[in-house]
C-alpha cells in the first residue's frame, strides 16, 4: 500500500488517521472503526483531495461556479437543468491520467487480496456538516455489486455527482451555504459474501442483563435473520467470560445468498444436516461476542450490531461488522434487577442480614448452574 | 426446575447384592458407621456418596479420616455457628464406602438461631486476621506434638535407674498414651480443620448468591475466578519442585537424575557434580514443610507422602528439567493469573451502580478475605497433619510387627482403632507376663480374612446415591462442596438421555481439549500420565499438581466448582468437566475425547 499517493487514495486498515476533512464522514467512521477493531469490510477511500484535484484540474470549477450563480432555488426548472449539466460534466470530462492512476493502483492491490475478483460497492462519503441530513445529496449514494473496474470508476464519479442534485443544490442556496469547501470522497468496499451472519445485541434483550451477550445467527445473508424469515440460532455468552451460557439452535430452513452473476439474492433451502447444526464455531461464537464488546465499549453503551462471516476472507479475517446502533429497548429502562438487602455500615466491613437472607430465603432459590 | 411427581429412585442400601467374597463386611466396620435399621429409615433417608474425599475402599482403621473430618463439618454448622437451615451431615458405611446424608434444620427452628448465628459468624468475619493467624500456631502446635510422639519395642528389662528413681511403671503406659494421645492430635486438628471451612464456604455462597441474582446465568466458574486466590501455599510444594528444577538446569546438573527412582544414588550423584552442594541445601531446605504433601488426599494409610518415597518429587523434578530444557515455561503466569482476575472482577464491577455496586464490594471483599483458607487449609491438614499421623500410625505399626503380630507394617490398617488400642494391651500383658500374646497366633489369619473381603469390596464401584432423592436439593454446602444438586441427581438417575457418547458434569474450568484420554483410578496410577493426554479420574487431588503441567484437560466423576479438581484446573488454566458420575468407567485410556470446559460436556470422539 505504501506505493499509493495517500493524498488520494487511503485504505480503511491502513492505519491512517481518520481525517473527516480528507475522507468524508462515511470513510473517515469506517477507519475509526477498523482501528477501534471492528472490522468493517475491507475496501479503501478515494478522498477529497483527488475529487478538489479533479475538478480544477479538468475545468469544472468554472461550470460549477457559472451554472449556481444567480441561481433562483424557488425556479425549480432551471435548478433542474443546472443540476442536470454540472453532473453531466462531472460523469464525462476526462479525469487526468495521474488521477486516474491511484484509483486503478489501489484496485488492484484490493483485488489481489482476494483468490478471484470480488464485486464491491461504491458509497459516497460527504464531508457534509454543510449538508441538511444524511439521507440527502447524496450520502446515502450507494451502488451495489461492481466487479467491472471501469464501472468502479465511473460510480466514483456518480458519487461525485451526487453533490449537484436538485435538493442538494436547493438547500445550500436557501441556506446561503458557500460551495467553498463542498467536496466528496468516495468508498470503494468489499461487498459481504456472507456465509454465515446475524446480529448480537450486548445484554440479554429477556431480562436486560448486561453481563451478557445475545447472538442470533443463521446461515446465509444476514436479511433472513433481521426479517425473521428464519428460526435462527439463538446463543447467550457471558459477556465477561466469553463462554456459552445458554444455547438454542435454530431450524434455520432457508438461507439467502448472491446469485451467481451477483447483484441479487436467491433463497434457497438448507439441506437438514446443516439446518441441526450450530451456524457458528465455538471460536466464531467469541470472535462475534468479542467483537460486539468492542462495539459496545466503543460506543460507550449497548449495542445492537449486525454481523456476518465473509466466504472469500480467510478464517481469523472473516468476521465483518456490517452495522453497530445503540440498543434502546433495554438500556433505557431502569435496571430490572436489585439486590435484595442493603450493605451494612463499611465499619463492619460485610452485610450479615444479606448472609443470612440468603441462607434463608436462598433455600428456595438454590445455588445450581 | 420442576420435578415429575414419580420420581426415580436410587437402590435402597438393602438391595445392594454384597459381592462374593465380601460376606460378613459389615463386621469389619464400628457398629455406628454401618446401617443398622436396614428395614427401617436407613432405607428411606436419601445418601450420597462421597467419592470425592473417600474413592476407594475403607479398610478398618482408616475409618478415621470420614469419622473426624464429617463428625467436625457437622460441629461447626450445629453447635459452634448455628447455621441457620443446615445442621451437620450424618455418614455411613456401606459395601465399603462412605454415604453421606445432610441433616436440615426443621423450618420453625431456624428463626431463633439467626441471632447466635449471627453474633458467631460475625465475629469471626470482623476478626478474621487475628484469628486466622492464632489457628495456624493452633495446628503447628498439634503438628510439632504429634512430631515428638515415639513408638519403641519395650526394652528386656525395665532399666535400673527406674528402679533406683522408684518410678514403679514398666513404660507400657507410654506407648498407650502416646497412642491415644496420636489419636487426640489429629481429632484436635480435625477440629482446627474445621473452624474456618464453613465461614469461608459461606462467604463464597453469599457473593455467589448475590452475583447469581444481579447476573442471572453467571457461570460459576466466574464467580470461582473472581475469588479464587492466586498465590497459595496449597501450591507451594509443587512451585518448589519447580524452582529446585530451574536451579538444577542453571548448574548444570541434569545428568544426574537419568535414574531417580534411586534416590539415594541421585542425590549421592547431584552431590558429585560442581553446585551439587548448593542444590541440596535448597532441595533439604524445601523439604520442611512443603514435602509433607501426598499423592493421596490423606485420608488413606496407603497415601504417599514426598518425604517419605522421595522418588516422587524427584520424579517430578526429572520431569520438569526436561522441559525447562526443552525450553517450556514451568512457572504458573501468577502475574497473568492475577491480572485475569482482576479483569473479570472489574468488568462485572463496570455493569453495577449504586446500592448493587456498593454490596458487590462488601461481598467480594469478605469472599476474597475468606475464600482462601479453603484451598489454604488442605496443606496443613489434609498433608501435613495427616502425613505425620500415617507415619507414626507406620512407626507403632512397626512395633507389633516386632512383636510377631502381623507381617507388613500396613498390616495394621486391617484394625479398628479400637482394636489397635485392644491389641496394644495384648503386647504389652504378654510382654510383661512373660507369656506369648495372642495376637501373634490370632491377628495374621485374621487379618488374612479381612483383606480378602476388602478386595472383593473394592472389585464393586459404589452407588452415586442411595433411596429416593428429595424433589429438591436444597442444602447450600451440599450443593456447594459436593456439587450434589438437583439436575446432577436427576442426571444419575439417567434421566432419559439417549445419547451415550456425550458426558455431562459440572463446566469447572472453561476451556475446550481435544486428546486421548488416560482413565486414573489410583494416585499410584500417575506415572503412566503421558504429555497431551486429558486425565479422566474418580476424583483428583491438588497434589496432582506436577501432572496437571501435562495434561490438556480434566475430566472427574465426583466434584463441584469448587472440588480441588475445579480448582486446580482454573489455577492451571486447563479445561475440566467435574461431578460427571461416570466419567471415568464410561471413557477408556486412548480414546480420543473433546472436552469442554465451557458446557459442561465430554463428548466420546473415537475408540
Amino acid at each position: 500500500m505504501s506505493g499509493f499517493d495517500p493524498r488520494y487514495v487511503r485504505f480503511f486498515d491502513g492505519g491512517t488517521t481518520p481525517d473527516h476533512a480528507l475522507l468524508g464522514g462515511k470513510c473517515a467512521s469506517l477507519v475509526t472503526m477498523t482501528a477501534a477493531g471492528m472490522p468493517v469490510p475491507p475496501g479503501f477511500a478515494v478522498t477529497t483531495a483527488l475529487y478538489d484535484a479533479f475538478v480544477e484540474e479538468s475545468g469544472l470549477r468554472d461550470v460549477i461556479t457559472s451554472g449556481l450563480n444567480r441561481l433562483d432555488p424557488d425556479d425549480v426548472a432551471s435548478v433542474d437543468a443546472v443540476s442536470a449539466a454540472i453532473r453531466d460534466e462531472i460523469c464525462s470530462r476526462p479525469v487526468p491520467e495521474r488521477l486516474r492512476r491511484p484509483v486503478i493502483e489501489a484496485w488492484a492491490d484490493f483485488q489481489g487480496r482476494f483468490e478471484r475478483p470480488v464485486p464491491v460497492a461504491v458509497r459516497s462519503s460527504a464531508t457534509a456538516e454543510d449538508l441538511p441530513d444524511a439521507s440527502f445529496a447524496g450520502q446515502q449514494d450507494t451502488y451495489l455489486w461492481l466487479v467491472d473496474e471501469r464501472d468502479v470508476h465511473e460510480h466514483i464519479r456518480k458519487c461525485w455527482a451526487s453533490l449537484y442534485t436538485s435538493r442538494a443544490i436547493t438547500y445550500r442556496l436557501r441556506n446561503a451555504i458557500s460551495e467553498d469547501g463542498l467536496s466528496m470522497a468516495v468508498a470503494v468496499q468489499k461487498m459481504v459474501h456472507a456465509r454465515v451472519a446475524g446480529v448480537a445485541m450486548t445484554l440479554n434483550p429477556r431480562n436486560g442483563d448486561r453481563s451478557k451477550i445475545t447472538i442470533d445467527a443463521s446461515w446465509g445473508v444476514g436479511e433472513a435473520v433481521v426479517s425473521g424469515h428464519v428460526t435462527p440460532d439463538n446463543i447467550v455468552v457471558d459477556k465477561v467470560l466469553l463462554c456459552i451460557v445458554e444455547e438454542h439452535v435454530g431450524d434455520k430452513h432457508i438461507e439467502l445468498v448472491p446469485d451467481s452473476a451477483g447483484g441479487r439474492l436467491v433463497e434457497r433451502d438448507v439441506d437438514a444436516a446443516r439446518r441441526a447444526v450450530r451456524s457458528l464455531t465455538d471460536d466464531q461464537v467469541r470472535a462475534v461476542s468479542e467483537l460486539a464488546k468492542r462495539a459496545e465499549r466503543h460506543y460507550g453503551c449497548p449495542q445492537d450490531i449486525e454481523w456476518a462471516l465473509d466466504a472469500d476472507l480467510p478464517d481469523g479475517q472473516n468476521l465483518l461488522l456490517l452495522q453497530s446502533r445503540p440498543e434502546t429497548v433495554h438500556s433505557s429502562k431502569p435496571k430490572p434487577v436489585t439486590a435484595p438487602a442493603k450493605a451494612s455500615p463499611p465499619s463492619v466491613g460485610f452485610s450479615l442480614g444479606s448472609i443470612t437472607a440468603h441462607l434463608t430465603a436462598g433455600r428456595a432459590a438454590g445455588v445450581t448452574n | 426446575m420442576t420435578v415429575e411427581p414419580a420420581v426415580k429412585s436410587f437402590p435402597r442400601p438393602s438391595e445392594l447384592p454384597v459381592p462374593p467374597g465380601a460376606e460378613g463386611w459389615e463386621k469389619l466396620y464400628p457398629y455406628n458407621l454401618v446401617f443398622q435399621n436396614l428395614s427401617g429409615s436407613d432405607d428411606e433417608k436419601f445418601w450420597f456418596c462421597d467419592s470425592q474425599h473417600w474413592p476407594t475402599v475403607f479398610k478398618p482403621f482408616e475409618t478415621i479420616g470420614g469419622e473426624f473430618a464429617v463428625k467436625c463439618l457437622g460441629q461447626y454448622n450445629t453447635r459452634h455457628l448455628l447455621i441457620p437451615p443446615a445442621n451437620g451431615i450424618e455418614f455411613k458405611i456401606h459395601l465399603g464406602y462412605l454415604y453421606m446424608s445432610p441433616v436440615p434444620v426443621p423450618e420453625e427452628q431456624i428463626p431463633a438461631r439467626v441471632p447466635e448465628f449471627e453474633r458467631r459468624v460475625g465475629h469471626y468475619f470482623q476478626n478474621w486476621d487475628s484469628l486466622l493467624e492464632q489457628w495456624k500456631l493452633k495446628v503447628r502446635a498439634t503438628i510439632d506434638e504429634l512430631e515428638a510422639l515415639t513408638f519403641t519395642s519395650l526394652p528386656e528389662m525395665v532399666p535400673f535407674d527406674d528402679i533406683v528413681s522408684g518410678k514403679a511403671k514398666d513404660g507400657s503406659e507410654v506407648l498407650m498414651e502416646n497412642y491415644d494421645r496420636l489419636i487426640q492430635l489429629v481429632y484436635q486438628n480435625w477440629q482446627y480443620h474445621f473452624e474456618f471451612l464453613n465461614l469461608g464456604y459461606l462467604a463464597y455462597l453469599d457473593f455467589f448468591t448475590f452475583a447469581k441474582q444481579v447476573f442471572p446465568g453467571i457461570p460459576d466458574q466466574a464467580i470461582a475466578k473472581m475469588v479464587q486466590g492466586v498465590d497459595m501455599e496449597l501450591f507451594r510444594p509443587d512451585d518448589e519442585l519447580k524452582k529446585l528444577a530451574t536451579l538444577a538446569v542453571e548448574l548444570g546438573l541434569q545428568s544426574a537424575f537419568e535414574n531417580t527412582d534411586d534416590v539415594e544414588g541421585t542425590l549421592a550423584r547431584v552431590g558429585d557434580l560442581s553446585g551439587g552442594r548448593q542444590w541440596l541445601d535448597a532441595y533439604r531446605a524445601a523439604q520442611d514443610p512443603w514435602f509433607n504433601f501426598t499423592v493421596g488426599n490423606g485420608f488413606y494409610g496407603h497415601d504417599k507422602y514426598w518425604i517419605e518415597h522421595q522418588e516422587i518429587p524427584l520424579g517430578y523434578i526429572k520431569d520438569y528439567i526436561r522441559r525447562v530444557d526443552e525450553g517450556q515455561q514451568i512457572l504458573r503466569p501468577i502475574a497473568e493469573l492475577v491480572a485475569e482476575r482482576d479483569r473479570i472482577v472489574a468488568e462485572y464491577r463496570s455493569l453495577l451502580d449504586g446500592e448493587n455496586l456498593a454490596a458487590f464490594d462488601v461481598k467480594h471483599g469478605l469472599a476474597v478475605t475468606a475464600y482462601p483458607y479453603v484451598e489454604n487449609h488442605n496443606f496443613y491438614i489434609e498433608h501435613w497433619t495427616m502425613g505425620v499421623f500415617w507415619r507414626k500410625v507406620r512407626e507403632l505399626s512397626r512395633v507389633f510387627v516386632a512383636a510377631g503380630f502381623w507381617a507388613g507394617e500396613g498390616d495394621l490398617l486391617y484394625l479398628t482403632r479400637g482394636e489397635v488400642r485392644e491389641a496394644l494391651f495384648d503386647l504389652v500383658t504378654g510382654w510383661a507376663v512373660g507369656a506369648e500374646p495372642t495376637g501373634p497366633s490370632y491377628w495374621p489369619a485374621e487379618i488374612e480374612r479381612r483383606r480378602g473381603i476388602i478386595d472383593a469390596l473394592s472389585s464393586r464401584r459404589p452407588q452415586p446415591a442411595l433411596n429416593t432423592p428429595p424433589a429438591q436439593i436444597t442444602e447450600p454446602f451440599t450443593m456447594m462442596l459436593w456439587g450434589i444438586t438437583t439436575e446432577q441427581v436427576q442426571q444419575w438417575l439417567g434421566d432419559d438421555s439417549g445419547d451415550d457418547t456425550a458426558i455431562t458434569g459440572m463446566s469447572a474450568s472453561p476451556g475446550v481439549a481435544e486428546g486421548r484420554a488416560r482413565v486414573v483410578h489410583h494416585a499410584d496410577q500417575l506415572s503412566e500420565v503421558r504429555e497431551g493426554e486429558i486425565l479422566v479420574a474418580t476424583i483428583t487431588a491438588p497434589s496432582w499438581g506436577p501432572i496437571f503441567g501435562k495434561i490438556k484437560a480434566t475430566v472427574t466423576d465426583i466434584g463441584g466448582m469448587m472440588s480441588h479438581a475445579a480448582i486446580v484446573c482454573r489455577e492451571y488454566g486447563l479445561p475440566a468437566v467435574t461431578g460427571t458420575g461416570n466419567g471415568s468407567t464410561t471413557i477408556r485410556t486412548g480414546q480420543l475425547i473433546r472436552v469442554d470446559g465451557d458446557a459442561g460436556r465430554v463428548e466420546i470422539l473415537e475408540d
